[in-house]
């Protein structure tokens, strides 16, 4: 008790120059120089966020996002909000209908209205467009009725109720419809049928691929870093060459030379025909499919295996080896259980970074892919420069930044991304 | 190579090749691939494979072709400057901001600095398509502020943002092994600020930076999705072209244009690996 109290009197006498209490100016001189170092950090991060965080955070609000049937067809969308969902809406609806079509074909928006409802509920996007056609004919009530016999479909429920699901400015539509999933007419979350799976699909084809490429590199790379880790320094640092001159090529240099070696045409199809293995007509079909695809990237991935495989090996000492043999381990005993648990923090990281990278792959896939091979990245591209359905490519690169983000943290914590380096 | 014990047993020594063969296949797995591009380019026929001219050294059989059309052909010249220039824009903002987010997060007093890090080094770890239509979103949405899709300044920009994190991570590994104490004495035999950081703090980082923007510079010019989903015509680069090439698979052009890029990697390469060993024997962590 004495003790503390004797040092607070003590802190308390101890002053600077100006008679300012030390500690007080300590803690001031700690805050300075914790300012400047963030001022140092400031302006990347001012750019980083301008520049990419808030982008992504765009393409994240544009999966949820859906403006444009309630600006568009802003008087249905009023009067669809009082309708229970039974039945068929009353005739103030139709008139709304009525009276929204002709601004929206007036303003030419009503294709783009048109086509986001077909998302929804395909064919509705000729019901649309034959309607706006044809609605400036109607001048007075009863609406209802005239609008049925232009297309029988304003009688049926379902049209009312896909209207009324997508007029809410925030939706959860593109997600389900990113998992293959859909509402029925009643409300429920169904899957869609069997042959309009393709999200999951795909999700799943991405996480094989992904997991077959990390496998193949870690098999390839365990050898040669084991080498690399365990001969002379001159002769390390130039085979260590060869590992980093992939590493350092382009990636459309190293996808050509994979088309050259493996198309139908290609020097490893005519190497075999020429040696007689197989005939002209019978040239295997190695690229253009999933097995080339992960052949390409398993070459392309291969060094960010090895160099963290590498730099791990490096550091067990040869001593352990030796200590187990001399022991009575038999060589290979000794090597599974010395060996190997020392090399898991360079499995670790090699595989989890092999594995984010691979998830996330779109060149190689869209180059040599042909049909089987497409990943999850090629969709995305497909539905933001094709088919123009941002919400669903925002929502599918939605998930599938998700689990590159927890793969991300995952590699945070039990390796550290300041251990993160090349060469 | 691993020395085999002259007491190895016949096991042993079917291990000992086998192991030998087996990094043997590893090593023509990773290069073979990229050196076969090289003999490639020099085909005389429009073939993307060898002829039989070839493989048996018929001087007829190799051209300079495909060079020629490259060096000679008003697409691609536009396309190798928009690559350098849009690589060397982009290299030196991403050097400069890099670096000095480097030197405030090696600092001891930077807080969050786990948050920090793990956000500045995220552009290389989100996948690049996303990269690339998050800032498609946002580009036309500045469109009417500055015109940003379609431009240089858009690309620079994006490829700045993918450069960033190589810089931050070669500079912050060079001053991982750091001694504070030298700033200190710097600052104490009466340098200011900015003497201390050129005289004493630059010569120790720089081959960290160097390499850093090498990584930056390829980063830029190498990349083809931001350009595919944010350039107009006239701002495409070599990878958009090859993109293309590769797609239509028409010339074999793209192969001199791959064998030229080869050989950039191996003087980048060269140039990186003799800057780790310089910057390791400045640190005192190798003598060699």
């Amino acid at each position: 008790m004495t003790d503390t109290a004797n040092i607070t009197t003590a802190d308390a006498l101890l002053t600077t120059a100006d008679g300012m209490p030390l500690k007080a100016a300590l803690a001031r001189a700690e805050r300075k120089k914790r300012i400047r170092a963030l001022l140092l950090v400031m302006p990347l991060f001012i750019f980083i966020f301008f520049d990419f965080l808030y982008p992504i955070g765009l393409m994240l609000f544009r999966s949820v996002e859906n403006p444009l049937i309630a600006e568009n067809m802003p008087l249905t969308a009023n009067e669809l909000a009082r309708w229970d969902g039974q039945g068929i809406p009353d005739e103030a609806t139709f008139k709304a209908l009525a009276a929204d079509l002709k601004v929206a074909r007036a303003e030419r928006t009503i294709g783009r209205v048109a086509t986001r409802l077909n998302y929804e509920l395909s064919g509705i996007r000729s019901v649309i467009t034959r309607t706006g056609r044809k609605v400036k004919k109607i001048t007075g009530p009863p609406y209802k009725e005239q609008l049925i016999a232009i297309n029988s479909a304003w009688g049926e429920r379902v049209t009312w109720v896909t209207i009324k699901r997508v007029t809410p400015t925030i939706t959860s539509l593109y997600y389900l419809n990113a998992v293959d999933k859909k509402m029925d007419i009643e409300g429920d979350i169904v899957s869609t049928s069997e042959e309009r799976q393709i999200y999951v699909t795909l999700f799943k084809r991405t996480f094989w691929m992904s997991m077959t490429v990390t496998i193949a590199t870690l098999l390839l790379g365990f050898p040669i870093a084991y080498l690399l880790a365990n001969i002379p320094l001159r002769f390390s640092n130039l085979l260590m060459i060869l590992v980093l001159l992939p590493f350092w090529t382009s990636l459309l240099v190293r996808t050509t030379s994979w088309i050259v070696l493996l198309q139908t045409q290609g020097v490893l199809n005519d190497i075999m025909v020429w040696t007689g293995i197989i005939d002209d007509e019978q040239r295997i079909q190695l690229i253009f499919n999933a097995q080339g695809t992960v052949i390409a990237m398993t070459q392309i991935l291969l060094p960010f295996m090895v160099l963290p495989l590498y730099s791990v090996m490096k550091t067990i000492s040869p001593s352990y080896m030796r200590a187990a043999q001399s022991m009575g381990a038999h060589r290979f005993l000794a090597y599974r259980r010395i060996y190997l648990p020392n090399t898991v923090p360079g499995i670790a990281a090699g595989s989890l970074l092999v594995f984010i990278l691979a998830v996330g792959y779109y060149i190689t896939p869209a180059l040599v892919g042909g049909q089987d091979g497409q990943m999850i990245s090629n969709i995305i591209a497909f539905h933001m420069q094709k088919s123009l359905n941002w919400g669903l490519a925002a929502a599918l690169g939605t998930l599938l930044l998700a689990g590159v983000i927890a793969l991300f943290w995952l590699y945070n914590k039990m390796i550290g991304v300041d251990r993160l380096k090349f060469g | 190579m691993i020395a085999l014990p002259e007491h190895a047993g016949i096991e042993e020594r079917i291990w000992h090749y086998l192991f030998i063969a087996i990094c043997a296949f590893v090593f023509l797995f990773l290069i073979a691939p990229i050196l076969i591009i090289i003999p490639l380019s020099f085909n005389a026929e429009p073939y993307f494979t060898f002829t039989k001219e070839m493989l048996s050294f018929d001087p007829v059989a190799f051209s300079m072709r495909w060079y020629n059309e490259f060096f000679s052909s008003e697409v691609w010249r536009s396309a190798v400057w928009n690559s350098l220039f849009i690589a060397f824009s982009a290299t030196i903002l991403a050097t400069v901001l890099g670096t000095l987010a480097a030197l405030g997060l090696s600092r001891p007093e930077m807080p969050f600095k786990a948050l920090f890090m793990g956000l500045l080094i995220s552009p290389m770890i989100v996948p690049l398509i996303i990269t690339a239509a998050g800032i498609f979103f946002f580009y036309a949405q500045m469109n009417q502020y500055v015109q940003m899709t379609g431009t240089y300044l858009g690309i620079i920009l994006a490829h700045t943002v993918l450069g960033t994190p190589f810089v931050v991570i070669t500079v912050t590994a060079t001053l991982s092994g750091f001694d504070h104490s030298l700033t200190r004495a710097g600052a104490m035999l009466g340098g200011s600020p900015t003497t201390v950081f050129f005289k004493i703090i630059m010569p120790l980082i720089l081959p960290g930076v160097i390499s850093g923007a090498l990584f930056a510079f390829v980063t830029s010019f190498d990349e083809v999705v931001v350009v595919l989903f944010v350039a107009s015509v006239e701002q495409q680069t070599i990878p958009r072209q090859m993109w293309a090439g590769i797609r239509e698979q028409i010339s074999p052009t793209i192969l001199a244009v791959a064998t030229v890029l080869i050989f950039i990697s191996i003087m980048m390469l060269a140039a990186v690996e003799m800057l780790r060993r310089r910057s390791e024997r400045l640190r005192g962590m190798s003598p060699g």
